[in-house]
């Protein structure tokens, strides 16, 4: 309520409220700033330490050791190459459907409209639960999938259990999950294009391909390359879904960079190691946020200036 | 595009049917699957046809579970519960901290201001079990470790960084004349910024709202790491279901379908407002 005696107040009180006012009301975010800088630097402490959790008295800064051990340490470069192929494989296919499918779905039909909504079912589902659902799918026993290969000749196809295909498996969920968003974002780009170029092809006889290769692609660069940047991201960081489905395994198959970490401190209850590769994760993703948030910067500057 | 042949026509309704068959199946599925006792879901071909029942559910909803050996309690309601009320208290509590000081951010350009808009946003991005790590440690020492009140802080990192940055672009989009003239016919700064500028940025903030809450429901890291057993929400409940022995299948579909309810149901009921979310205001739809 005191806002309805503000407005009396006299001038004196209100120059001094405005000087602190701004701090009084990002006070939280600072806070909340504040509450991760400290968890942050203490893992930064912790990657630059000798900490396992079951030898307490043995800790002690170890300086770059833990970093310097991952040079000659084929399960580091396991979980670099299995991070790195996830990230590309799942943002690769992601972006070729969710294009194909803005394209489908690009003019405003009911019909297309309802398509739309149908498909951003996968996305507010819970990638942990969507993991859960595709093991029911895949389940060699009953797995309405695994019958599915079995008919079409595979035989014995095991999924997630299967070295060779527990990549394919985790990709399909994050395919399944994550296409809708890009498609999304491509379809707003699509829709918020101008038209003027689009008519004077038409009129001028160009061919479909050629206007999509010379005018669409280009005018959706910018929300491409948005979508592209925030699913790979997201992507190197997969955890949700290669948990829940394998928990990292078959064997060191899917130790992604979290999964990897979240077992180490755990399991094997090796924090500095944990904390140490959190750290090289969190260089990757700096470095690509920072692309990212100035890329999304200006295209939510230009989004206004249309608006 | 109003020459569309006979051919293009058919390749577009096959493909627009693949992608539907492909996006939908595995809903459709589970959600007969939650209809079905194992008899029914252990046959061999699989098969659309069966009688419904509605065991599964009952058997959730009333905890306990007749497994094939022995009769099983589990509390997948508390699980329920947990989610909503953690994600609930999270959205309002990242409302009520976010809201004015995206007003701050975009109206009272102040010192450090972008410095501390542009941490949080990267910290969005950062690995989650860079901060959570250190903080199951932490949390141990200060007597917050699996209480609800250290959730809900956590879930800001998630909720708050979405809410600012949303909310921010929408207050930047009223005109500032707008709030001067009010403030000129000597309303005072809380005046303005309760009949104005909330009213005009309510949609963003709804949308903000609305896609906090989404992303709160469907997070699993943070309790995974931090909630023991009855603190934990269905996304992680649900991983120890699949795990526990002698469950009926039909009975862990059922689950998924209790839990993935109330975000479909929310993306149906303000699909336009989700959409403007998703894209984080990059485009006006």
């Amino acid at each position: 309520m005191t806002s309805a005696t503000a407005g009396h107040q006299p001038r004196r009180k209100l120059k001094l409220n405005k000087k602190y006012l701004p701090y009084l009301l990002s006070l939280p975010a600072l806070l909340t700033c504040i509450g991760i800088l400290i968890p942050f630097f203490t893992a930064v402490a912790y990657s630059l330490q000798r900490y396992r959790l079951s030898q307490p008295w043995a800790r002690k800064y170890n300086w770059g050791e833990n970093y310097l051990n991952f040079m000659t340490d084929p399960s580091f470069w396991n979980t670099l190459k299995v991070s790195m192929s996830y990230a590309f494989v799942t943002v690769g296919v992601e972006l070729l459907f969710g294009l194909g499918i803005a394209l489908l779905l690009h003019r405003r039909t009911r019909f297309n409209n309802f398509v739309s909504i149908m498909l951003l079912m996968p996305l507010m589902t819970a990638p942990a639960l969507a993991a859960l659902m595709w093991k029911l799918m895949t389940n060699p026993g009953f797995g309405v999938l695994s019958y599915a290969a079995e008919s079409i000749g595979i035989q014995d196809m095991r999924w997630a259990s299967d070295p060779s295909t527990a990549l394919l498996t985790v990709v399909i969920v994050d395919v399944w999950v994550y296409t809708p968003f890009i498609m999304i974002l491509l379809l707003a780009g699509l829709r918020s294009l101008p038209r003027q170029p689009f008519e004077a092809a038409e009129l001028d006889g160009v061919p479909r391909l050629y206007v999509f290769w010379r005018i669409t692609l280009p005018m959706l660069t910018p929300f491409l390359l948005t979508a592209t940047l925030f699913r790979v991201i997201e992507s190197i960081q997969q955890f949700d879904i290669i948990y829940a489905m394998t928990q990292g395994g078959p064997g060191d198959r899917l130790t992604v960079f979290q999964v990897e970490a979240y077992l180490n401190f755990f399991q094997s209850t090796n924090v500095g190691r944990s904390a140490a590769l959190l750290m090289i994760l969190w260089a990757i993703t700096y470095f690509l946020s920072n692309i990212f948030i100035k890329n999304w910067l200006r295209l939510r500057e230009k989004a206004r200036g249309d608006a | 595009m109003q020459t569309t042949g006979t051919l293009e026509r058919v390749l577009r309704g096959l493909a627009i049917t693949a992608i539907i068959l492909f996006f939908m199946f595995p809903i459709l599925w589970i959600f007969l699957m939650s209809f079905q006792t194992n008899e029914t879901i252990l046959r061999v071909p699989p098969s659309l046809f069966f009688d419904p029942t509605l065991v599964n559910y009952k058997a959730l909803i009333s905890g306990r579970l007749e497994g094939s050996t022995a009769t099983l309690e589990i509390a997948f309601m508390s699980n329920l519960f947990n989610s909503l009320f953690l994600s609930v208290t999270s959205v309002t509590v990242g409302l009520i901290l976010g809201v004015p000081a995206a007003y701050a951010f975009a109206r009272l350009k102040f010192r450090g201001s972008e410095d501390i808009a542009f941490t949080l946003l990267s910290f969005r991005f950062a690995p989650p079990l860079l901060v959570l790590l250190p903080l199951t440690i932490y949390f141990q020492k200060i007597g917050l470790a699996d209480t609800y009140g250290g959730l809900i802080w956590v879930y800001q990192l998630i909720v708050l960084p979405l809410i600012l940055w949303i909310v921010r672009g929408y207050f930047e989009d009223i005109p500032a004349d707008i709030e001067y003239a009010y403030r000129i016919a000597g309303h005072g700064f809380w005046a303005t910024f309760r009949k104005i500028a909330l009213p005009l940025a309510g949609p963003g903030i709804a949308a903000a709202g609305l896609l906090a809450f989404i992303f709160a429901w469907n997070n699993f890291i943070f309790a995974l790491v931090l909630a023991s057993a009855d603190k934990q929400p269905v996304t992680v409940g649900a991983l120890a279901f699949i795990t526990a022995s002698g469950i009926n299948y039909g009975q862990i579909a059922a689950g998924i379908m209790l839990s993935i309810a109330p975000t479909f149901a929310l993306a149906l009921y303000a699909q336009r407002y989700l959409v403007e979310g998703l894209s984080l205001g990059a485009v006006k739809g």
